[in-house]
Parts: structure tokens; C-alpha cells; sequence
């Protein structure tokens, strides 16, 4: 007993130890060690269950190629004698795996489904671990950035809809980024922790930014200078065809491609009515390291009167870009199919429209129940029993109190409470004169329909067309 | 090399050992040896990135849906949660996996079916087994008394697919409940109307909805000098698909096999739903062990998926597996800014189209496009059509066309054109009734 308890003390220690040396970034080394006695502690301390005395270290999965750092934030599964299973941690992984695994050369598609990381939530607050991802993707062969310009016109178009305020889109490619730093002078090993340091100019000042590359990350300053001139700039196609012109720019092979496919993507956006919303936004280096050209973030625009709030409404909203690398990296043949989509944040929005329903004090509905059907008086279950089929079966949507004699203020109670628009109402007087009382709940009004006319009278209140849908 | 391929070739017996162990339904100390045992020889082989040869395929018992198969299940999704919100149903949702405590000692033998997650040094895991369970909790984490609720999700488990054909290890669950404590019977009943309704909806063919009592077979075989120890096995034995442990009320809904289906594989018939009322549950969750009665029912999806994917090809129906209307296409060469332009603005105008992402397509080849994918509608571009102004507006299947003035167009903005066009879309979705969305035939419609 004393033992077991000292046991208990001992994996609660070592838990808390293991912590703190993740939240402090210790070496991977350190922590497996120190994750591996607290497993030990536990398995002395006697398994339930789980009878497993040994911890397995799964050999990484192809997964973590993909996800290069954040794959130590992947949920396994327990090997329980059979496949070693994760659970997925994005959508365009299954779906390169997908189209690789069917062959298929060209799809459209959307998937909204949950995705699951071991988020650390305390380090990035309102982070779930487990939370949906809405993405669309189009993959196959086509004639350059016709695609890409619909996946911009599709997250405009539903950023707009939803009405969560203005919005930008930034755009900018992954070639342009490459070019522009190599004609800087940032070499090739130093390109992915110099993009996350430039991406951070939308939150922090370009002083900040230059002294994290240089002061942290060893970049010449001069060279930190260079890159300043370029990732500062931000506007439309005249911009684009400003850096065409760009004496050093120009000379990049890269960077000349991806600013010819941004011409060609702007000359689209505006036949579709967009390009208002877009802006070609050099700072924008973004994500993971499957973009191989465009890459895009739509962010909120924060409105003067949210100034002082809470910077939760503020930030993007939804992503994407073109990743023509991925499927190949699952073909065994290598085979390639381009790939251009976006993600909508939906857990960001699912925020924005709950903070604005309580800012407007608005009531949510969580039944869509257009009549309750009641009773005035007692003994008249069977009634409403029949009554309430009566309304299903012509698919109406509707309830009844589940009580033999409900009082009819709690019937109305009920329905003030659910939001319920209308009351049908049976008496022993109006049954006998073939009526039932029908009452608005908000307005009070009362009206006699006669029976057969009921099913037709409440689809015209509710503006059900007449067939059964 | 020699020594990794003994190992290999090792581990894969070892493998076979286990599998057959299980099949056999080995003791379960003789199972968990040799498991040990496997693990221990996969610890010896090593990470080996660089040799490991990528298998491509779905988890064993699991499966990728394909557009076709989507479309399938979310016409039957549409017609059960239509019955549930008739009924003033709410939905939750719950998170994938619930901490192993939760789970654990609410099934029974069937525990061993439950996938859980790697200690990674946090909380310990379990995927879900059910939506029950996850309900009862949910109701006593937030001390709910009543609420009637639907909840559709997937479920695991670590069925062996073997022994169980056609068994998924992931599957959706369809679940309706009514909790809370009220006149009796009541809310039984509406439980049965509503397995009743939504059977019937999906036309899936006549049938019956078993009703029994579990006090009624305690009863019966007490009477009958049943020992209470006996009762579970012999419970199974009358019936072969008991396996939950519902209180009070069990049913069960099954379909009636056609004469004409006589001879067919028995995968149509079966049970394609059951439910029952379980007052204790929620009971085992709350600290003060306070009960909260529910009954509810489960709509068997997966079965019901197969069913009406079965009778889609017995009538060589064809799905589509969009709702595109029409198709924007241009007759001749360099019109993709007029196609471009012409999308968009159906598009602003809520009309759900499509546009080849090629400069210069080939009529015919956009024509085809839209039988495969049974596009109802093209929009044809012409050069001469844009000087007089019209867009040629075509049917795919009568192939009749006609032209369509676009002097009113503006950029989207212009209420009347959306109107208008979206109007005219209708009036020739109207005219060509044979171009609906999805063929409600093969459910009998």
C-alpha cells in the first residue's frame, strides 16, 4: 500500500519532470530518456489493462517526412500486435495517399473533416488538439493558374458569405521567395528559418524581424538589409510587373517564373471580380514545405472599433497554395500530379461568429421545431399523440411534452425557452367543434384552423413549400 | 543483410503465430506472451527508413469513400437527419478519443476491441468504442437531466475482419436518444416512430420492428428455471445478435427479404437498426451515482450504405457525384477571358458551374466532360453568339439549344440579371426533368 503510493508519487514526479523539459524545449535525447523511466515507473506500478512492459520506439512512418519538426507532434496508436496506426494530422497528406493509391491523375474535391496534433496548449493558446480542417483541392495536368485563380475565387467567395468582416487575401510563390533570397545572399541551408523569421512581419515591426535574423540566426546584416527591401513591398500587379523589371530580380530564373504565373493569376482574379481583395505581399512565407509555387493567407481586417479587443478575430482565417511534390513523394513510381487548394480555419470562425452572436446578444436556435403541439386541458394525450404524428408524417417538423396532463403555461414556457414559433393547441371544445387553436408564440395571436386545413396553414406560417420535402 | 532478412522472415512467423493464436481464441496470458514476443523481435529489427518499402493502403478494417460513395451517404444522412430534427432533436458532438477510465468496464468482453493510444507521457487514450458511452458522460460532466440529442460520427473498434465479414474496425454510428424522466412510454414510442419513419424514407424495403422487454425475459426465464448465472449465455443463444446489455426494453428493427431476393447473399437482410431503453448509464458516471433514464435507438448506416449501393448497381443507376448545372464552354479558340468572365458571374448569381481549366478546349471534349460527370447544361461562347450578344444555352441530354440574350449583364451586381439567369437556369431544369441531381429511382422515388 505505502509502496504503491510511493510508486504513484514517484510517476507523478517524473510526469511533471517530463513537462517541464518539453515546454523547455530540452534535446529529443533528454526527453525520450526521461520519458522512458517514467514509462518504466508506471509499468512497475502494475498494469490494468495494459499489459505492455516495454515501450516500442515506432520507426517514423513516411508521415514524418512530411511534416519535417511537427511530426513529434503526431498521435500513435498503441501497438496492439498488428499495423503501427497514427492518427492523421492533416488532409493533404490522406489525400496525396489517395490519389496515389487509386492512380487518379485529376480530382476536385473537398474534405472537412478532424484533424488531431499533440499541441502543447498551453504554448499556443486556443489550440485544440483535436479540431476540424475544411480543404479543397484541385489536382491534375491543366493549363497554368486557371485553377489556382478559382481556389482565390473560392475563398473569397466563402469569406464574404460567412460576413466576419473585411478581408485581404496575400499572395505571393514560393519561387519568388527562393530567388529573392538567393540574389540576397541567404544560402540554401539557412532558407527555411529566414522564411518563418520574415513571415512574422504581419505581427511584429521590420526592426524586430531583422534583428532576429541577425542577432539570432546568424545573418549578415547586409544581407538582412537586401531582404528588407523586398519583403517590405506589398500591392497589386503593378507590383508584379515592377520586380519583372527588377535589375537583380530579373535575373533569377525562379523568381521570373513565379512572377510571370503571378501576372497571369492577376489577369484572372480580375475577370472574376477579385482582385480588389488581393495583394501581392512579399513578407507572406508561410507553412509547410510542400508549396512549390503560389501560396496564399486571407486574413481579417481588423475594424477600427475592434481596436481594443482581444486580437482573437484577427489573423488568418484561411491558407493555401500550389504543392506539386506531394502525391509523388507516395506513387511508387514517382509519378507527379500537381496540386493547387486552401484550408478554411474553420475553428478560428466557428470563434469570430460565436463571439459576434453574444456581442448582438443573439439567440441561437438548436432545434429547428416549427410547432409544439399542446393541450388545454387533461386526458388529452391521445390527442396530441395523434396530432403530432399527423404533423410528422405531412414533414412537419414538431414536438409534444413528454406528460400524460402538462399545464399549458409550461407547454408555452417550453416553447419560448426552444425558440418554437408556434403552438397548435387542443381543447375539448375545440375538438368537438372539428378546430384546433393555433397561436403564434411571439406575437400571441390565436387563431381556430380547422383540422384538415392544419398541415397546409402551419407550411404557409412557416414558408414550407406545400410537398413533402 | 542475411541477419535482417532471418529477422524479417522471423518477425513475420511470429506474426502468423499471433494471428493464428487469436483466431483459435488462445488464452489470453498465451496471446500476450507471444505478442511480446513480436514486439521484442520488431525492437531487434530496427528502424530502417531507407529500406522500409511504403505500403499504400488504408489501415486494416478501414476505407478511404470515394466521391461515389460520398454521394451515397450523404443522401441517406440527409434523410435520417431530417427525421431527427422533425423531432426537435439537438446534436452534439464529442471528441474522437475519451480518456481510457472512461471506457473502461463498459463493455464487457468486448474491452479487448478498444484502440488506444500510445503513452506519449500524457493522459492515457482510448479511441471511442460507441456513441453511448460518450453520451453518459457528456450528460453527467454537465449535469443534464434531459435533452434529446443525435450524434453521427465513427466509431472504433479492433474487430478481427476475418472472423466477422464485411465488419469495418471504422464505422459510423447513428445514434438517437431521449434522456430525462418522464411519463412513461412516451418517449419509447417516439423512438420507435421515428426508426419507422426513417426506414420507410429511405425505401429500402419493407420491414419489422422486433419489440421485447428485459424484464420480460427475466421473467420468463426465471419462470422457465433458468439460474441467474446462465441468463447472459442463454440470452445469447435465443438471440445471436444480443450484444449490449440494455435494462429494460430492447428492439430491434430487420429487414424482410423479397421473395425475389431469396437466393441472394444474406447482406441485405438483417437488422439495420435497434435501440432500447438504459436507465443505469449515465448513473456509472455521476460522482453521486444520480440516474438519468434514456432510451434511444441506432440506425445501422454502414449496412444501409451497402444496401443502397447494391440496389444503385443492380439498376445500373448512375450517381453523380456533383451538382454542377451547367458547364461554361466556348465554341472556338481564345475565349477563356469571356469563359472566365462568364462563370463568375453565375457563380455571383448562386448557379453551381464549372469551366475546363484549359485556354483552348475542344467543343466536343467539353460536351463529353458533361456526360460523364452529367452536367445538365452548357453554356456555349461563340464568336458570332458574342457579337449578337447571346450566350448559346444548351440541354447535354436532348441536346436542343437555344440562345440567350446577355444584354443585361453587369458584373454579378445586377439584381435583375441574377434573376434572370438563375430563373432561366430553373425554367430548363424544369424543361429537361430527366437531369436531377441524383437519381432517387434506385431508392424507389
Amino acid at each position: 500500500m505505502a509502496e504503491r503510493a510511493a510508486l504513484e508519487e514517484l510517476v507523478k514526479l517524473q510526469g511533471e519532470r517530463v513537462r517541464g523539459l518539453k515546454q523547455q524545449k530540452a534535446s529529443a535525447e533528454l526527453i525520450e530518456e526521461e520519458v522512458g523511466k517514467l514509462l518504466k515507473l508506471k509499468a512497475q506500478l502494475g498494469p490494468d489493462e495494459s499489459k505492455q512492459k516495454f515501450v516500442l520506439k515506432t520507426p517514423k512512418e513516411t508521415l514524418t517526412g512530411k511534416y519535417g519538426e511537427d511530426s513529434k507532434l503526431i498521435y500513435d496508436l498503441k501497438d496492439q500486435g498488428g499495423e503501427l496506426l497514427s492518427l492523421r494530422y492533416d488532409l493533404t497528406v490522406p489525400f496525396a495517399r489517395y490519389l496515389a493509391m487509386n492512380k487518379l491523375t485529376n480530382i476536385k474535391r473537398y474534405h472537412i473533416a478532424k484533424v488531431y496534433r499533440r499541441d502543447n496548449p498551453a504554448m499556443t493558446r486556443g489550440r485544440y488538439r483535436e479540431f476540424y480542417q475544411c480543404d479543397f483541392d484541385i489536382a491534375g495536368n491543366f493549363d497554368p493558374m486557371i485553377p489556382d485563380a478559382e481556389c482565390l475565387k473560392i475563398m473569397c467567395e466563402i469569406l464574404s458569405s460567412l460576413q466576419i468582416g473585411d478581408f485581404l487575401v496575400k499572395v505571393n510563390d514560393r519561387r519568388i521567395l527562393d530567388g529573392m533570397f538567393a540574389i540576397c545572399g541567404v544560402s540554401d541551408s539557412k532558407f527555411r528559418t529566414i522564411c518563418s523569421s520574415v513571415d512574422k512581419l504581419d505581427k511584429v515591426s521590420w526592426e524586430e524581424v531583422k534583428n532576429e535574423m541577425v542577432g539570432e540566426k546568424g545573418l549578415a546584416p547586409e544581407v538582412a538589409d537586401r531582404i528588407g527591401d523586398y519583403v517590405q513591398q506589398h500591392g497589386g500587379v503593378s507590383l508584379v510587373e515592377q520586380l519583372l523589371q527588377d535589375p537583380k530580380l530579373s535575373q533569377n530564373k525562379q523568381a521570373l517564373e513565379g512572377l510571370g504565373d503571378l501576372k497571369l493569376l492577376f489577369e484572372y482574379l480580375t475577370l472574376f471580380g477579385i482582385d480588389d481583395k488581393i495583394s501581392f505581399d512579399l513578407s507572406l512565407a508561410r507553412g509547410l514545405d510542400y508549396y512549390t509555387g503560389v501560396i496564399y493567407e486571407a486574413v481579417l481586417l481588423q475594424t477600427p472599433a475592434q481596436a481594443g479587443e482581444e486580437p482573437l478575430g484577427v489573423g488568418s482565417v484561411a491558407a493555401g497554395g500550389r504543392y506539386d511534390g506531394l502525391v509523388g513523394m507516395f506513387d511508387p513510381k514517382g509519378r507527379k500530379v500537381p496540386c493547387v487548394g486552401l484550408s478554411i480555419g474553420v475553428e478560428r470562425i466557428f470563434s469570430i461568429v460565436e463571439q459576434r452572436l453574444e456581442a448582438l446578444e443573439e439567440k441561437v436556435r438548436t432545434t429547428e421545431t416549427q410547432v409544439l403541439v399542446a393541450s388545454a386541458q387533461k386526458k388529452l394525450l391521445e390527442e396530441r399523440l395523434k396530432l403530432v404524428s399527423e404533423l410528422w408524417d405531412a414533414g412537419i417538423k414538431a414536438e409534444l411534452l413528454y406528460k400524460k396532463n402538462p399545464k399549458l403555461l409550461n407547454q408555452l414556457q417550453y416553447c419560448e425557452e426552444a425558440g418554437i414559433p408556434l403552438v397548435a393547441i387542443i381543447g375539448e371544445q375545440e375538438l368537438k367543434d372539428g378546430v384546433i387553436k393555433l397561436r403564434s408564440v411571439t406575437s400571441r395571436e390565436e387563431v381556430n384552423v380547422r383540422r384538415e386545413d392544419l398541415v397546409e396553414e402551419i407550411k404557409r406560417r412557416t414558408g414550407q413549400p406545400l410537398r413533402i420535402c
